[in-house]
């Protein structure tokens, strides 16, 4: 099944790349669909695919980490089922909805209670506040990436920590570390490969997701989508595909669109192997029956 | 060294320890805090988006709202029906395909593949496909079905969503089944019990509640999908009339009521959200329920 | 494991196999009747159409009215976009498209035999959100929107700007423009009219359903602009009339041809299509060249053009068709371009003048099924 994906996706891309040449379509800034000055270049799209990710993850993993550290080693009991299971909720919840809450409620949010502080602070001092913002950008599309990320980073780091031998915590308490300090030396060691895998699965989501970052990242095309501050309007490989798409009717825009579907492919790939890479690497540290998750 | 000195050295090595232990309980408390606003800030979205839609989607609800296709846009007439069924109908034909070959595909490569080439080659594919952007899957969808069968149909997007249902029903099995302990297996094996008897009445019971949370995850994540149906089930306004005809979805029809100017329509819109977020809660409750039952738990996650 | 537990663990299975049975069952129980359901009803007829957005709302009021003309037809028309329609048309996966755009050559090629049928007009307004200007009515030109939407004028205060509107006091904020993410008939319109009237627009950007915008945010759909517009201040940006007028955000009066200024509406777009309507094409021939911006005479708004819904000539061409089909499909569109244009006013869309109702009269005469006329 992979490979009929796989197949159709590369099938459909050749001509753009015959057109535009391989390198000539990855590092290609220009993207123009009207007949007779067609020219397509992917790089900024890339661009504006790992930064929304990156800010997605820098906010997402802490926080993910945070409630998990909570969850699993210092909130009673009690507590920790019930807030376990409302961030689960939010697995739930379709990305649609985060969508429409973040068009309608949250970018408001954004832009008056983050965005503008940080503007009017720093807007002469440093060059990534330096734009006017207006809740329609990259910060905005991370941040929510961010918020549709963390219940699944969250809940998987938290199931990783619980299957962490307790001997561990024990012989950590017994040397008279402090609550915290037990989470770090003993059970973050042990279940990093765990947390890294969750972090993945998350940036994949983060790479992937199409509608809710339409709706947000003020798509703007061509140069322009490299963003230069962090409230500059970009673009991503996937809102792009979903904002042209239904409307291609020239085959070689088509092309060009199923063109980004290989990049992203790729993409997915490259960090998938990554993955596998770090976590081979990591996961020599002891681990239990159930450690290797 | 002399009494007087060293007694002055034990007290300066007493203060000095006691400073660093508070310092150590205040970076203790620091992190406790510091995890406590992470879980705060998490949930104030949930509450937000959860309030937002109820406080907008509640009004909108009727007898009529449920079970009656739409009235001309903008007049507030009628309901989301073919919306609620065509969301059963496709999900549900989308689980029926991908549950059985997700968890025997789970099943090969925790039980019987070991770590051959193939097997690997399987499962890193299989990552990718969890990976892979909606939107992709879509595509492949309309090229290969709706043009295929000269329609948009059912059958495009439930096939499209068991595609994405898939991997992650492999991963949570084979995962789950992994953490199935040695002991039970061998137990079988000691009895002279064949491989698939064990494989199917010790290992797949005793990780039933595992595999169902992950068959759960697959069924919250294809709901709530929108990208691929947009491609391949077109949407419509009347109830399901074949699987080689177009259908209606709920992801589909709050996309397309919030794109048009009418109040009536955006009131429509949130409460199909509402619908649509109680039923893939109501299911998740459900399942969750169901596996708690089980007297041997195994859990895991995507 | 004692054998109580192993018992018990047998029936724990049983009761998931009954809870699987009745899940299915009741997947069963809503697919099997609607099937039966649609096999007894042989005589009904559905009609799947889909294209443009813009004329959603009326297409969507017509299958209800025409519902209860005719019970037996089903109309469906959903609304994915304009070049969505035409791809799906020429994929043949509809029975009917919808676009705001006429076919341009490459696209008649590939879809041999297709008819344009206007059934409504559109304009397009170029709304904004001015802190102190809260009421539509602020003047433009075609050259001074050209500047503005290629980023050459920045300032509301340009003396551009301000000298069109002495009465105003306009902020000496930035322009923020906003366009559609999406690719969209909308925007073929408007890229049309500033091609038309700018020749930088036309030299550095072009006309097209999606094209290479210099600045601006990008926004999907008329309800995203929309929302952009009014969630930001010192904003300006294209929507559809009838949904600036649904939702009464500001616009502004655009200076014609004749130089005067025209605040867009039924009335004013009307004439525009009434002084364009002389020379038009027959249903069977290429509508490319077609457009509706920059019409001449004194009361005509400048931007306004057809949305069209495209058949085939010879409608078994689409396999999906048969005979009761096709008539069905002809009476709807028939009765839609005269009785159905009644409805279109006070959803705030143009009705077509007669010359073109009659020249879709005589497009709808010449289509046949299997070469028998179908009117």
């Amino acid at each position: 099944m992979v490979c009929l994906v796989t197949f159709s996706v590369f099938r459909g891309s050749i001509q753009i790349f015959s057109y535009e040449g391989v390198i000539g379509f990855l590092t290609g800034t220009d993207w123009n669909a009207v007949e007779g000055r067609e020219s397509f270049g992917a790089l900024p799209y890339i661009v504006g695919t790992l930064a929304s990710s990156a800010i997605a993850m820098v906010i997402g993993v802490p926080i993910s980490l945070g409630i998990a550290t909570f969850v699993s080693e210092m909130s009673p009991p009690r507590l920790a089922a019930p807030i376990s299971f409302v961030i689960e909720l939010l697995a739930a919840v379709p990305s649609i909805i985060y969508g429409l809450w973040a068009l309608f409620v949250f970018r408001f949010w954004i832009r008056d209670l983050i965005e503008m502080p940080l503007y009017n602070a720093f807007h002469g001092s440093l060059p990534i506040f330096a734009k006017y913002p207006f809740g329609l950008d990259l910060f905005t599309a991370g941040i929510v990436l961010a918020i549709m990320i963390i219940p699944i980073i969250s809940s998987i780091c938290r199931e990783v920590m619980r299957v962490v031998p307790n001997s561990q915590r024990e012989a950590a308490y017994s040397l008279g570390a402090t609550r915290w300090e037990a989470v770090r030396i003993a059970v973050f060691p042990y279940a990093k490969a765990g947390i890294l895998g969750a972090a993945i699965l998350g940036l994949g989501r983060a790479v992937g997701e199409t509608i809710l970052v339409t709706l947000v990242i003020g798509n703007v095309i061509g140069i322009a989508a490299i963003p230069t501050t962090l409230f500059s309007q970009s673009q991503t490989l996937s809102s792009l595909i979903a904002n042209e798409f239904n409307e291609a009717s020239s085959d070689l825009h088509l092309s060009a669109l199923i063109g980004l579907g290989a990049v992203l492919l790729i993409l997915t790939m490259i960090i998938n192997i990554g993955a596998r890479l770090l976590v081979r690497k990591m996961v020599k540290v002891p681990t239990g029956e159930k450690g290797r998750r | 060294m002399s009494s007087k000195e060293r007694k002055n050295y034990r007290m300066i090595l007493h203060e000095e320890m006691k400073k660093r232990y508070r310092t150590r309980i205040i970076t203790d408390n620091l992190v406790t805090v510091f995890a406590l606003v992470c879980v705060v800030a998490a949930i104030i979205p949930l509450g937000s988006i959860l309030l937002e839609v109820i406080k907008n989607g509640a009004s909108a609800l009727s007898f009529e709202f449920l079970t009656a296709p739409q009235g001309s846009i903008g007049s507030g007439k009628g309901g989301i029906g073919p919306a609620i069924q065509g969301t059963i109908i496709v999900v549900g034909l989308a689980s029926l395909i991908a549950t059985p070959v997700g968890v025997l595909a789970g099943i090969y490569l925790s039980e019987f593949a070991g770590n051959g080439i193939f097997p690997t080659v399987v499962r890193f594919l299989n990552n990718i496909l969890t990976g892979l952007p909606s939107i992709v899957i879509g595509i492949v969808g309309y090229v290969t079905i709706v043009l295929f069968l000269g329609s948009f149909s059912v059958w495009a997007g439930a096939l499209s969503l068991s595609i994405i249902m898939m991997p992650i029903v492999v991963i949570v099995t084979e995962e789950t089944l992994r953490i199935v302990p040695h002991s039970l297996r061998e137990a079988g094996y000691a009895l002279g019990i064949s491989k698939a008897k064990i494989t199917m009445n010790i290992v797949l019971t005793t990780a039933k509640s595992g595999v169902l949370t992950g068959i759960g995850l697959g069924i919250a994540r294809i709901a709530g999908e929108t990208a691929p149906l947009i491609m391949t089930i077109l949407g419509t306004s009347l109830f399901f009339s074949g699987l080689e005809g177009p259908v209606d979805a709920l992801p589909l029809r709050i996309w397309r009521l919030a794109s048009q100017p009418y109040e009536s329509a955006h009131a429509f819109g949130w409460g199909a959200a509402l619908i649509l977020i109680l039923m893939v809660l109501g299911m998740n409750v459900g399942l969750r329920l169901l596996a708690r039952k089980k007297g041997f738990t195994v859990r895991a996650e995507a | 494991m004692n054998k109580n537990k192993v018992l018990l663990r047998e029936f724990n299975m049983q009761k998931n196999m009954i809870i699987m049975s009745i899940v299915a069952g009741l997947l069963l129980g809503i697919i099997i009747p609607s099937s039966i359901f649609s096999v007894h009803a042989q005589n009904k007829i559905i009609i799947n159409g889909a294209g443009a957005t813009f004329p959603f709302p009326l297409i969507d009021t017509w299958r209800v009215d025409y519902k209860t003309i005719k019970p037996e037809v089903d109309i469906n028309y959903q609304s994915i976009g304009s070049g969505g329609g035409v791809k799906q048309f020429t994929a043949k996966t509809v029975d009917f498209g919808a676009t705001d755009a006429p076919l341009t050559a490459q696209e008649m090629q590939s879809a041999p035999g297709a008819v344009h049928i206007p059934e409504t007009i559109g304009s397009v307004v170029a709304a904004y959100n001015i802190p102190s200007i809260p009421d539509k009515g602020l003047k433009l030109t075609g050259e001074v929107l050209g500047d503005i939407f290629l980023g050459k004028i920045t300032k509301w205060n340009d003396p551009k700007i301000q000298s069109l509107n002495p009465d105003k006091t306009l902020p000496g904020d930035d322009i923020v423009v906003v366009h559609r993410s999406d690719g969209s008939g909308t925007t073929f319109v408007w890229t049309d009219y500033l091609s038309n009237v700018s020749s930088a627009w036309s030299q550095q950007v072009g006309k097209g359903k999606s094209v290479a915008w210099p600045t601006g945010i990008g926004a999907p759909g008329n309800e995203g602009v929309a929302n952009a517009i009014k969630g930001t201040a010192n904003t300006i940006g294209y929507i559809e009339l009838s949904y600036a007028l649904t939702t009464k955000t500001p616009f502004a009066f655009i200076q014609n041809k004749e130089g005067n200024f025209i605040e867009p509406s039924i009335a004013s777009t009307r004439a525009a299509v009434a002084a364009q309507s002389g020379a038009l094409p027959k249903g069977d021939q290429p509508w490319t060249n077609v457009t509706m911006v920059n019409a001449g005479g004194k009361d005509s708004y400048p931007i306004a053009s057809f949305s069209y819904l495209l058949l085939y000539k010879e409608l078994s061409t689409d396999p999906n068709i048969d005979e009761p089909k096709a008539k069905a499909l002809v009476d709807f569109i028939a009765w839609a371009i005269t009785d159905g244009q009644k409805t279109g006013e006070s959803l705030n869309y143009v009705p077509l003048p007669d010359t073109v109702v009659k020249l879709d009269q005589d497009t709808l005469k010449s289509l046949t099924y299997k070469g028998k006329p179908l009117l």
